[in-house]
């Protein structure tokens, strides 16, 4: 998770996770309820910091105090995996309008996310940001996660996470390089268009299935070569096209030329 | 010594072979039979050698295919799979990939040689038509070659549909809804093609038989047919200095085109081979095993079979209706099966409308160009465009998700494209011919242009102009033009009317659609007068002779 | 060589004014002076073309080295799916390049000694018209006369209507009766599914071992869940054909803010709780993609679009037919169960469907 990370990040960012990751794993290991235990523990500080960026930043959408209003939502009762999600894919707060947030790069810090999240989460309760087990690829299977995978997920997000067409212009992203929290995060929230798949829907060991097949199709070598982008036959027919008739006309036009 | 050994015994074989089956005479008939040399005569060439490497590499993957949906669990190399039950069908693919050396390249080199078959086969048919060699001898050949590339697709759908995998698991459920929608038979037909409902247990194996042993065997006949019509009616040539409809120009079999055609083989196989060593395609352990519950976003067909998928999501719901307590499902029949129907008569038949328009019954073995058939090759370009706009639409989805545009918007757009774009293009095209031919003709009157401008005492600007030798202008004016036939009258000399007069009415419209806008090779009276107003070969650059180049051009 | 004969054309002349003694068309001028390649005028570039053959011929062997030195010195096997994968990776490659450039050197080479050291003059052969002369014709014409009186078809009618008779009912009788065995009718099987009133909702896939499922308790959906559900037992040992029954079985169960849902739906829906059918009525693949804002439905294979809100109606796409609808209830245990079959065939159209 760390290394994926810190391929998009600053390199101080890195270190910042590994200490996070660190301090998170002590806690979760500390507070011993496995799974779905409160993984990080906010402090008042962290609250009142938060709601400081939350009128700063948020609160012209979402209401002074999260209450939502028309078509902005309500925070309250979101949790803290909502805010993780959305501030720490950079789809919130919303750049511009369109059919949905895209994700973008994070403007805020880690520590900020957090602090965000600790203040939405203190206004109600709702799903917290998983612990380190909860995404660790290594207790999942891989073979379960695709069944799962494919049965909930591939209709939009396509066989291999590459993403899909929705109505209107929306999307279901491309899950490439997004971290297995975020994915967690995901699940359990029920972002824009995606419904929600709570713990008793997807349970948490199959959620952590999912996050270790994801992670197989993008460190696995592609046995075949050039994976064409993984989109299925539209990407192969072009290539049969433009690469393999086009040298084979090539190939004609050499043929068909005289000598000099 | 080691030659006169080798001499001899090749001529004891010779001698062998003659005794036997009289080879002499076929390698008198066949040995220095000319054919013309073009880099569009190889496309067909293409299609035929992609055959052959479909069947090499096809058999060896039925030697580790299990053409059965008996469920087994899986237990090969791939743990992303693993303990999942899935067919024997997609589990013996898979170990044919993963657990037979060379077996993954076999597969890709297999599955690519298909969709370069169909590409070529379809590149072949636009040579074959934009340049006439489907007239009067060879309309045979061309409805053969037709019923080919249907067949193609047809083989090609069959071939990707054998793994069981997810994605070609949707594509039969969509074809045995497409044989649903069949009016009043087509629930039985569906019953009795899949040994029941859907997916079944009989539908893979009977498949397979089609995939590996009927198509094939229709293909070898088909193309056996096609070749020995070939050689019998001799290859068609393009214009030019020395090429006239009575010869052929090029070189012998023996040794040339041997060694061209069997060297081209080995150059197709080792285009397809390295393809297959590269590209990954039809991953069909990433779908993972057919289940009717599952789909993966962005399921789409083989390229071939796109335009039919797009001419399924563009056709709106409304067209399903019922009747009497049935429902006819006008949705999928209009664009699965009136469609391809309406698309593909008109193309097996052009050969003969196109002869009932020209009244041409000559026997044609010189090409076009295709810019001296404006009409021909403007009907074309509209059914290209047409075509490729229903290809499209099959892929809206990966459209919208990779240009971020709105999936609706991108059908609602291309319901009218369909619509505006082709005829448009048959019009365009059509202009750009006759531009064309008026270009040619300018050349021919005027000489090719030198790029040298000289400027006169009184300060006027010239353009040297070149006049062509006979050898470049031949190209330019060999061509027949035709013109519209006469309507016969409706009536004969005694006033009585004629029964096939209203019949001939259409064909003189057609004949004046095809005809009526055309532009005349330059005569050799026409090149003469443009050299008497034209004292000396040049002319100016701009404007001072404009006027009068167009009645000279006669257009 | 005459070429008048391919500018007359019968119904369309062309226009034809020969003045001046001119000649009504351009003449062929004939073949093109024959232009020598470097090869044929210098040996060495003879020589060299000759070398340039070799090697690629050269290239075909080393190929077929590599190929046949990559399928033995490649393993593809390994303890893990990541090291199979890179040595498949590497064979394929290997195996793929090999072949490509054994076969690529032979044809190449081959070509390139055809186009610069077989000769290149141009040769014409004649053509003859495909048309037998008018005595061939008349040959055939009798002898196919005579054929047909020797055979004396013409003059015994029983003869040639029994053959009718026998052959018109052999090319049709024994294929069509032949045929019938291979699927059953279709009686009433795609108007009905698995479901019974009764019958537990469970979650799909069924990975347990006994084929039962976990089933579903409505406190276990929050709004803008979305479970894919099989009827419980459909995966059980006595179902004989599992798959063919999840093809029309296999249903969406969504949570909606009941609020949202019309009059029809709310009757068959418990609590906000609905069920639908999820496969399209228009081509049977699964309609699967949810949108939680919208509550549209959308079918990945031609964009068919149902609304929930509107009790799945097609707003958008190929479809005709709303999703069926599956009422549910609520079992004694607290389980979503089916409040009844279905009340119309789920899955995609046909003719008796009505």
């Amino acid at each position: 998770m760390t290394a994926l990370a810190a391929r998009r990040r600053h390199p101080l960012a890195a270190a910042a996770i590994v200490l996070l990751g660190l301090l998170v794993t002590g806690v979760a290991y500390a507070a011993v309820t496995p799974g779905r235990a409160q993984a990080t523990t906010a402090s008042a500080d962290d609250v009142a910091a938060g709601k400081k960026l939350f009128l700063a930043n948020c609160s012209t959408c979402h209401g002074l105090n999260a209450e939502g209003r028309n078509e902005f939502p309500s925070l309250i009762g979101v949790g803290a995996a909502a805010v993780d999600f959305q501030v720490g894919t950079g789809r919130m707060p919303l750049q511009a309008t369109g059919p949905q947030a895209p994700k973008v790069v994070n403007k805020f810090s880690e520590e900020e996310v957090k602090q965000l999240a600790a203040y939405v989460a203190s206004l109600g309760p709702g799903p917290a940001v998983p612990s380190a087990e909860d995404v660790d690829a290594s207790k999942g299977d891989v073979s379960k996660g695709s069944l799962i995978f494919r049965t909930n997920c591939a209709m939009c997000h396509n066989f291999n996470g590459k993403g899909g067409a929705l109505t209107q212009g929306k999307y279901a992203p491309n899950l490439e390089g997004v971290t297995p929290t975020h994915v967690y995060e995901a699940m359990v929230t029920g972002p824009q268009s995606m419904p929600v798949f709570n713990d008793s829907t997807i349970t948490p060991q199959e959620k952590r299935d999912i996050i270790a097949y994801l992670q197989a199709v993008e460190t696995d070598t592609p046995p075949g070569g050039v994976s064409l982008g993984a989109i299925g036959p539209v990407s192969e027919g072009l290539v049969a096209w433009a690469v393999g008739l086009s040298l084979l006309v090539g190939c004609a036009v050499w043929l068909g030329a005289k000598a000099s | 010594m080691s030659t006169t050994t080798t001499a001899k015994a090749a001529g004891n074989l010779g001698n062998w072979a003659d005794e036997r089956v009289g080879a002499s005479k076929g390698v008198k008939f066949l040995a220095r039979k000319i054919f013309p040399d073009h880099w569009s005569f190889m496309l067909g060439e293409v299609a035929l050698y992609s055959f052959i490497i479909l069947l090499l590499t096809g058999v060896f993957l039925t030697f580790f295919y299990i053409p059965s949906v008996g469920h087994t669990v899986y237990t090969g190399s791939y743990e992303q799979l693993a303990g999942q039950t899935v067919s024997e069908a997609y589990a013996s693919s898979l170990s044919l990939s993963f657990d037979v050396r060379g077996g993954l390249l076999m597969r890709q080199i297999h599955h690519w040689s298909a969709l370069i078959f169909v590409a070529s086969i379809v590149t072949h048919m636009f040579r074959v038509f934009f340049t006439g060699a489907f007239r009067k001898p060879r309309e045979i050949n061309w409805v053969i070659g037709s019923v080919l590339a249907l067949l193609a697709i047809v083989e090609g759908f069959a071939g990707y549909s054998l793994p069981d995998d997810l994605l070609s698991g949707t594509g039969l459920r969509i074809a045995s809804s497409i044989i649903l929608a069949i009016p009043v038979v087509g629930s039985y037909i569906s019953f009795f093609l899949f040994g029941g409902q859907f997916p079944g247990e009989e539908f893979i194996p009977r498949l397979y038989t089609i995939h590996v042993l009927l198509l094939p065997g229709i293909f070898l006949a088909l193309i056996t047919a096609h070749l020995i019509l070939l050689i019998v009616q001799k290859h068609t040539q393009y214009p030019g200095p020395g090429r006239t409809n009575e010869n052929v120009v090029g070189y012998p079999l023996f040794p040339v085109y041997m060694a061209k055609a069997g060297g081209f083989f080995f150059i197709v196989f080792g285009i397809t081979a390295l393809m297959g060593a590269l590209f990954t395609i039809n991953p069909i352990w990433a779908y993972g095993a057919y289940h009717p519950s599952p789909v993966t976003a962005g399921s789409q067909p083989d390229w071939y079979m796109g335009w039919l998928d797009g001419a399924v999501r563009l056709t709106p719901g409304f067209l399903e209706f019922q009747v009497l307590g049935f429902t006819v499902s006008g949705n999928i029949l209009l664009p699965a099966l009136i469609i391809p129907g309406l698309v593909t008569m008109p193309m097996i038949l052009y050969p003969w409308i196109e002869q009932w328009a020209t009244g041409d019954k000559r026997e044609h073995h010189l090409l076009d160009r295709p810019r001296n058939v404006p009409t021909r090759t403007g009907l074309g370009v509209m059914a290209i465009t047409f075509y490729l706009l229903l290809l499209v639409s099959g892929g809206n989805d990966i459209i919208a998700t990779h240009l971020r545009l709105s999936i609706n918007d991108i059908t609602n757009s291309l319901r009218l494209l369909v619509f505006v774009v082709p005829p448009l293009a048959y019009v365009v095209t059509k202009r750009i011919c006759l531009g064309l031919q008026r270009k040619d003709r300018e050349k021919v009157l005027h000489g090719r242009e030198t790029g040298v401008i000289y400027r006169t005492e009184e300060g006027e600007f010239f353009e040297v102009h070149e006049p062509l030798d006979e050898h470049d202008r031949w190209l330019l004016v060999q061509h027949d033009s035709f013109r519209p036939l006469d309507p016969a009258p409706t009536e004969d000399e005694r006033g009585v009317k004629r029964p096939g007069a209203r019949f001939d009415k259409v064909k003189a419209k057609l004949s004046s659609f095809y005809f009526e806008d055309r532009i005349e090779p330059v005569t050799p009276a026409e090149l003469e007068a443009a050299h008497h107003e034209h004292h000396g070969g040049h002319e100016a650059v701009e404007g001072s002779d404009e006027a009068e180049r167009p009645a000279l051009a006669g257009h | 060589m005459s070429i008048d004969q391919s500018h007359g054309h019968p119904g369309s002349d062309v226009a034809t004014t020969s003045e001046g003694g001119l000649p009504e068309r351009f003449e062929n001028p004939g073949l093109e002076p024959h232009r020598h390649r470097m090869a044929d005028v210098d040996p060495k570039a003879a020589k060299r073309a000759e070398r340039q053959v070799a090697a690629l011929f050269g290239l075909s062997t080393l190929g077929t080295i590599l190929f046949v030195v990559a399928y033995y010195a490649v393993s593809i096997e390994g303890d893990s799916w990541a090291e199979i994968a890179r040595q498949l990776r590497i064979s394929t490659t290997l195996l793929g390049i090999g072949l490509a450039l054994a076969t690529f050197g032979v044809g190449a080479g081959a070509v390139h000694w055809a186009k610069t050291l077989m000769p290149d003059e141009e040769r014409i052969e004649l053509r003859h018209p495909m048309r037998g002369t008018d005595e061939d014709r008349d040959a055939a014409l009798d002898i196919l006369r005579e054929g047909s009186a020797e055979a004396g078809i013409g003059r015994r009618p029983l003869i040639r209507n029994s053959l009718l008779g026998a052959l018109v009912p052999l090319t049709v009788g024994p294929a069509i009766v032949l045929l019938r065995d291979t699927g059953p009718l279709p009686g009433n099987d795609l108007s009905t599914t698995f479901w019974k009133q009764g019958l537990a909702l469970v979650h799909d896939p069924i990975t347990d071992p006994e084929g039962l499922g976990r089933k579903i308790k409505p406190e276990d959906l929050t709004i803008g869940s979305v479970v894919h559900v099989l009827p419980e037992g459909i995966q059980a040992e006595e179902v004989e054909h599992p798959l063919d029954e999840i093809a029309k079985a296999a249903v969406l169960l969504i949570r909606l803010n009941p609020d949202d849902l019309d009059e029809v739906s709310r009757a068959g829906a418990y609590e906000g709780i609905v069920a639908y059918s999820k496969i399209c009525t228009h081509m049977g693949c699964p309609v699967a993609l949810y949108e939680q804002q919208t509550h549209h439905l959308l079918c990945p294979c031609h964009q068919s679009t149902f609304d929930l809100k509107q009790n799945c109606k097609v707003i958008f796409g190929p479809a005709k037919r709303p999703l069926p609808q599956l009422a549910i209830t609520v079992d004694d245990a607290g389980y979503l169960v089916a409040k009844s079959p279905f009340t119309e065939a789920a899955g995609p159209s046909f003719w008796e469907r009505g």
